[in-house]
């Protein structure tokens, strides 16, 4: 129950860090809040020679808002995320999907940036960064690069970054209009990874009409999952018409990846996501249509 | 491989120390300053038994190295307490309420608490028990500890303790 022995590596700056990543190669793993690494270190499960902390690099904190996105610095608190007025009024969907992760002991270290990186599929925030088609900023000493959330997720636990690359900040796209979100998850307790849970944003034009929708599934596959044939469906469709369970059937229809383990079974989590689902569109539409 | 010097405040005291990197912020508190009030159930982050203050701020410390703690303020279950002794409110609910049995869990409890309370002094019943979803408790049922946080903030409302 100890983490194996690691050299330990404490760059301020970004550069600092990418070039410590390439020149250890391999054996390095990025540091960030340690509550998803440490506790993988202290089981055994990974090794490491060398550990970067990014926690002392300053550029890395922030959330501000760049154009028509809120950026977020990947070493930003999951805490200072909950805590913030501008995630809360630019990025509402980041807001309310902040209390389900972990407990506030857990959102006090662990980071925006830490959560988007180890990209567990039953994780809050890699599902909002693929509904809201967030782009991820990761640089390493050879450049650096914009990767769009759809590129991102690439299998279980694992992203599109490479091993030298660093995640520098996550911009989310601003929803105007007459918008409406919603998270609904179910976990065996509070706090815990959920087993089965969405993110839905919801814009409507002046008629009520559906004029776009994104829905995020949460612990529904091996990466977090996108419906997109259920937002296609949806585009253009007067809100008052929309089953809301309908919705719900339909995001889970095509899923090939539901997992399976003593918490539920694959069929039970279908139907539990679709349950979710069907729950948060009743809550965002009606958010969207009285605000 | 690997050995760092770390100076942490530990409850106002400053504590230096050559550690192992991958020394936890728990051993470092057991371990190298001898405050074994801080309890280890798990060491992998699910039971929140090591739950101390950084910089005012409750996290696990059995998810935290020494290392990254260099320069900041501990506060530990040793550091809750008066300096004669006299319990703090939260702990003084704590044994008032029956919140714990065996004890383990206890400091974890009553580090979450103290610092979930300094944010939140009026909280709902449902943000106490978010609240309390971080620790783990094997003996009490979690009623009692229910209950003193309710004292604590009943307390601080003007009412009379139940
Ligand atoms: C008891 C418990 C319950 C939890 N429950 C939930 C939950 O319900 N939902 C949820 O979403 N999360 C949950 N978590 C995980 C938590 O949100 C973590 O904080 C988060 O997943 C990782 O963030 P971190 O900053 O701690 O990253 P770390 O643990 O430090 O790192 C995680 C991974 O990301 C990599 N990484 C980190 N930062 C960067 C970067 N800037 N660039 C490149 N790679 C990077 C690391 O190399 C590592 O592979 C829980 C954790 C615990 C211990
Ligand atoms: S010992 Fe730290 S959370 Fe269990
Ligand atoms: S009192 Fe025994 S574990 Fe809580």
């Amino acid at each position: 129950m100890k983490p194996a022995p690691f050299e330990y590596h404490a760059p301020t700056t970004i550069a600092d860090a990418a070039g410590l990543l390439a020149d250890l190669g391999d054996g390095a793993k990025v540091l960030a809040g340690g509550q998803s690494l440490i506790p993988m270190l202290a089981l055994r499960l990974a090794v490491f020679d060398h550990l970067v902390d990014v926690g002392r690099i300053a550029e890395l904190h922030g959330i501000e808002r760049r154009g028509d996105a809120l950026w977020v610095g990947a070493g930003t608190t999951e805490a200072a995320v909950g805590a913030s007025v501008e995630v809360a009024s630019s990025v509402p969907l980041l807001a309310k999907a902040t209390p389900f992760v972990g407990h506030f002991q857990i959102r006090n270290r662990g980071t925006l940036g830490g959560s988007i990186a180890h990209a567990d599929p039953a994780a809050e925030y890699p599902a909002v960064a693929l509904a809201l088609d967030a782009s991820m900023d990761v640089v390493s000493s050879r450049g650096s690069r914009t990767i769009a959330a759809r590129d991102f997720f690439d299998g279980l636990w694992s992203t599109s970054m490479e091993t030298d690359e660093l995640l520098a900040g996550v911009s989310f796209p601003i929803w105007g209009g007459r918008c409406g979100f919603a998270v609904e998850e179910f976990a065996r307790r509070y706090g815990d990874f959920a087993l089965a849970g969405v993110a839905v944003a919801i814009e409507l034009d002046g008629d009520d009409r559906v004029r776009r929708s994104a829905l995020g599934l949460i612990g529904m596959g091996s990466t977090p999952e996108r419906a997109v044939t259920t937002e296609a469906q949806l585009a253009g469709q007067p809100v008052t018409e929309v089953d809301a369970e309908e919705v719900g059937r339909s995001a889970v229809a095509g899923l090939e990846a539901v997992p399976s383990d003593l918490h539920g079974s694959a069929d039970y989590r279908r139907q539990l996501g679709a349950a979710m689902v069907a729950r948060a569109w009743r809550t965002a539409s009606a958010e969207a249509r009285h605000g | 491989m690997g050995e760092t010097t770390v100076n942490v405040t530990v409850n106002g005291r400053s504590c230096e120390a050559v550690v192992e990197a991958r020394l936890t912020l728990a051993d470092f508190l057991r371990e190298t300053c001898h405050l074994t009030g801080t309890h280890l159930g798990c060491e992998h982050g699910v039971c929140g038994a090591c739950t101390v203050l950084v910089d005012g701020a409750a996290v696990r410390s059995c998810l935290m190295f020494a290392v990254q703690a260099g320069g900041t303020e501990v506060t530990t279950i040793e550091g809750i307490a008066a300096p004669d002794g006299e319990l703090s409110t939260v702990q003084a609910a704590f044994r008032d309420c029956h919140g714990l049995q065996c004890g383990y869990c206890t400091p974890g409890f009553i580090v979450s608490v103290t610092a979930f309370l300094e944010d939140n002094p009026s909280p709902t019943d449902q943000e106490i028990r978010e609240a309390l979803s971080g620790n783990l408790c094997r003996c009490t049922g979690y009623q009692g500890i229910l209950n003193a946080v309710h004292q604590v903030t009943g307390a601080a409302r003007g009412e009379e303790p139940a």
